[in-house]
């Protein structure tokens, strides 16, 4: 085999730094390794590796997926590590280049995270590589101790037979002369001694805590110039002229040049306060003939007016509204209810960014806490004219993301590239958004109307159940289109609902787009974050008006004998017996349940509150889910806690409102996140379970909403049908 | 203008236009890259730095009100109170994405360095101007309280 050197490793200068054997897939998909100097990293062109094992016997875990917090540093590291019998703190991490073929989401055939799928998709191949690295080390020590490869064990990182042993660098490149097993044998649940421990220390553990973490905002290369965007304060406004004269007092102001892309103005000044200051005095005219010029009050009225319309599109194949319509004439009871939720923003702590470094010999690097490099590089490769391998992403950790960096466009790297390149592609630049930008940037949760029609029998069962969704497509119009859209049905409008678990009789979900410059995105958890909220106040509407307990009543649609409805009723008896759903509370308290399966998992939430002369405060929120294996329990009880923080925040206060078209929301104040102060104790309890593991970065979201919100409503009795609870009259404490 | 900053204990000279916020001086001007900018209006505490040891949100700090002063930043860090609120962190897994939690503990030990045992009441009236938007709070509370019974130890 020969190494070549590549282009990258020349760009950043990297000195050989002794050999290392690497493990990963050819381009056959076949696992394959080889010895090479170690700073070849994943440059070899032959090879995705996923494993890189240095001399010194330390262990590189080479990670597919970024880190937004979600725990996936810890995550594939985990895969790797318990498989290779490696010591948990001499595996170091990497992230991997933009190398769509080699690292790409096998959920998604695209390199990238998103989905809550980075431990699912990874869970074999990366046990796999692990697998294949340990058979080959330990090949190597029976080839050089002559002895059986069954005598000889790994554990901790140490190769041990008899009075032998070795560290797993001394044996590198024995190992790479012998073959690897076609198909290494995986450990069975019962020898794991990484997967399923309750308490391992997160791999970004110290650099989140001493401040040397390094975000894409905390980047700074030589002669950088610092950039924003005066952007249409109107969705899809358009640049007439703008004076930039006042601009020019500014110290350290360079210059203001119109976007190619007609939608802003990019500001390039030698600091981010020059830069956000000189935008400060610059004035503009838009045109704004095609732009979204409504105010949320219109805009809500008309999606309540379209969801009284028959749908446009059928979002079960199974809908047959004659007979859901019969089957609710028919009902002894009927509730009818119309939801309306909010515009919502992601409003992740570190504020979008990326820095574009350019080198001597044409080509570029992006830094950037990078979400999608499958999408993004080549974006930017067509951009600024340059050929794939031209185009360098080096991906950091991204303070937060909740959907807003997976963006199809490639938003704000886009941004960054035209202004880059309008500014003569020659001096890095380091574009920012600041918080009025993230928050009035769009790409919100899209503004979503559901109408549900329930019929209910004399014995309080459910006859039909007809529900019609009005909402704003996220993928129509993008590359995720081809995959998510189905008869023209977007399924991340209508999942959630069209697929709910709960086995009713008559069953039609219809689905209308709605149409608007206001660019939407998906938002942690996607259809699910207003699907499931519909879903189970509904639920809790059906079950008081059919007199049964919520938790009952839920349990009479889950069948005992299909597997997905069982374990979705695991989790809420679960949820509901460490919460001591049955024991009475004091008065003015009160709680409510919902469950939901999302991304694979199944969540289940009870939420209890109390209230004090009407304002309410969240005491403790129960939580179970059945998310398969659990790999790393901590980080599922960290996804589920944080989870349930994120959609608890916005149920009780966010939306993104707009005025004549100009959203409402300068900063925090006016988009207040969930405070420490505004929740008590998170419980979380795990389902044991040997089957494939499945999402857990949204799953914790979807239930949490109308788990509060029924909770009130045991309260209050008033159904909260219009979201953020803050203008249905609820106060918080 | 030209100002003279003593940031972890040294002396530092920059050029800067004078209504140049603290957190722009430490981030562009000193490279301390681990205080964090997330606002920009003192509402999210990213930001905090200590200002004669206290909490301050230094993008909401004039630099001509702290040339006298002794300002810390996450990467100066080094009292007893300071050690044993990072361990706790790391030994509760606290972190999540991880970009508020230098405000974070910068506001934990401004805490802990005046109260010894903070009730969980007190965490959250010290603690509720940072933000945290992966809602890391349950740790924090309990990350403090650990540290307060090590620093007791």
């Amino acid at each position: 085999m020969t190494i070549q050197t590549t282009r990258r490793n020349l760009l950043r200068g990297i000195a050989a730094t002794g050999t290392a054997l690497f493990i990963g897939y050819n381009t056959n998909n076949f696992l394959s390794h080889t010895i090479a100097n170690a700073a070849e990293n994943t440059d070899l062109d032959y090879l995705n590796p996923f494993v890189k094992i240095t001399t010194d016997g330390t262990v590189t875990v080479i990670l597919k997926h970024f880190e937004m917090g979600q725990g996936t540093t810890t995550g594939l590291t985990t895969l790797v590590a318990e498989e290779l019998g490696a010591e948990w703190n001499k595996v170091e991490i990497e992230f991997a280049p933009a190398d769509h073929a080699k690292y790409k989401n096998l959920a998604f055939g695209a390199q990238g995270t998103g989905g809550s799928t980075a431990i699912a998709n990874s869970y074999i191949q990366y046990r796999t590589a692990g697998a294949a690295a340990r058979a080959v080390l330990i090949e190597a020590a029976a080839a050089k101790w002559s002895l059986k490869p069954q005598d000889i064990s790994i554990e901790n990182g140490m190769i041990t037979a008899r009075e032998k042993s070795a560290h797993f660098g001394e044996l590198i490149e024995a190992a790479a002369k012998l073959p690897l097993p076609e198909k290494p044998v995986l450990k069975t649940p019962d020898q794991f001694k990484l997967i399923g421990k309750t308490k391992i220390s997160r791999k970004d553990n110290i650099g989140k805590t001493d401040g040397t973490a390094m975000f894409a905002m905390d980047v700074k290369v030589p002669n950088m110039v610092y950039a924003v965007i005066l952007r249409s304060p109107r969705f899809g406004g358009t640049l007439e002229s703008f004076e930039s004269n006042k601009a020019k007092k500014i110290k350290g102001f360079i210059d203001a040049k119109p976007m190619p892309s007609k939608d802003g103005i990019a500001i390039y000044a030698t600091s981010t306060w020059a830069a956000i200051s000189a935008r400060k005095v610059i004035e503009a005219k838009w045109n704004y003939s095609k732009a979204e010029n409504r105010s949320t009050k219109e805009i809500a009225e008309k999606h309540i007016e379209t969801l009284k319309k028959a749908p446009a599109l059928q979002a079960r194949k199974e809908n047959d509204f004659d007979k859901t319509n019969k089957a609710i004439d028919k009902a002894a009871k009927k509730i009818e209810a119309e939801f309306l939720l909010p515009y919502l923003a992601h409003a992740p702590m570190e504020p979008l960014n990326c820095v574009i470094e350019p080198h001597e010999n044409g080509s570029i690097t992006l830094h950037d806490g990078c979400q999608f490099p499958g999408i993004v590089h080549p974006t930017i490769a067509k951009i600024l004219d340059l050929k794939p391998d031209q185009v360098e992403i080096k991906t950091y950790y991204a303070g937060g993301s909740f959907g807003r960096r997976a963006n199809a466009k490639s938003d704000y790297a886009t941004e960054a590239a035209l202004a880059y390149k309008i500014l003569g592609d020659k001096k890095a630049i380091k574009l920012i958004w600041t918080r009025e930008d993230d928050l009035a940037g769009g790409y919100y949760r899209p503004m979503a109307a559901h109408s549900v029609k329930i019929g209910l029998s004399d014995k309080g069962e459910i006859s039909g159940w007809n529900h019609h969704i009005v909402s704003q497509s996220i993928v129509k119009g993008t590359p995720f289109e081809k995959a998510l859209v189905k008869d023209g049905v977007d399924h991340t409008s209508i999942e959630g609902i069209a697929d709910a678990e709960y086995e009713i009789p008559a069953f039609s979900v219809g689905l209308t787009d709605w149409v608007s410059p206001v660019p939407v995105l998906w938002w942690r958890s996607v259809g699910h974050s207003h699907s499931a909220y519909v879903k189970e106040v509904s639920m809790d509407l059906a079950a008081k008006a059919a007199g049964k307990d919520p938790v009952k009543f839920r349990l009479d649609y889950l069948k005992s004998d299909n597997k997905d409805q069982k374990r979705l009723a695991g989790v809420i008896k679960l949820a509901a017996d460490k919460a001591n759903w049955k024991k009475p509370l004091p008065k003015g308290w009160s709680r409510g349940i919902a469950a939901h399966k999302s991304f694979g998992s199944y969540v289940a939430e009870v939420v209890e509150i109390s209230s004090n002369e009407g304002d309410i405060k969240i005491e403790r929120v129960v939580c179970a889910v059945d998310c398969g294996v659990a790999v790393n329990p901590d980080i599922i009880n960290a996804q589920m806690e944080g989870g349930i923080g994120f959609g608890l925040g916005a149920i009780m206060r966010n939306q993104i409102t707009l005025d004549d078209g100009i959203v409402e929301q300068a900063n925090f104040p006016d988009y207040e996140p969930l405070r420490i102060n505004d929740i008590g104790k998170i419980e979380v309890h795990i389902t044991p379970s040997t089957e494939a593991p499945t999402g857990i970065g949204e799953p914790g979201v979807p239930p949490a909403g109308p788990a509060l919100a029924n909770a009130i409503m045991a309260l209050k009795g008033k159904p909260l049908l219009k979201l953020p609870l803050s203008e249905n009259g609820v106060d918080f404490a | 203008m030209l100002v003279t900053l003593n940031i972890n204990g040294e002396d530092k000279k920059v050029d800067v236009a004078k209504d140049t916020p603290l957190l722009w001086v430490i981030r562009d001007e000193l490279n301390l890259t681990g205080t964090k900018f997330g606002c920009g209006v003192a509402a999210c505490g990213a930001c905090t730095v200590h200002v004669n040891g206290k909490s301050v949100r230094s993008c909401q700090t004039n630099i001509q009100d702290v040339e006298k002063a002794k300002i810390t930043t996450i990467e100066g860090l080094n009292s007893k109170v300071s050690k044993a609120v990072q361990i706790a962190w790391r030994e509760l897994n606290v972190v999540q994405c991880g970009y508020c939690q230098s405000g974070q503990i910068m506001s934990a030990v401004g805490l802990l360095s005046e109260k010894e045992n903070p009730t969980d009441q007190e965490i959250d009236t010290a603690m509720q101007g940072n933000a945290c938007r992966c809602a890391t709070y349950q740790r924090i509370r309990a990350a403090i309280h650990l540290a307060a019974s090590k620093l007791e130890a």
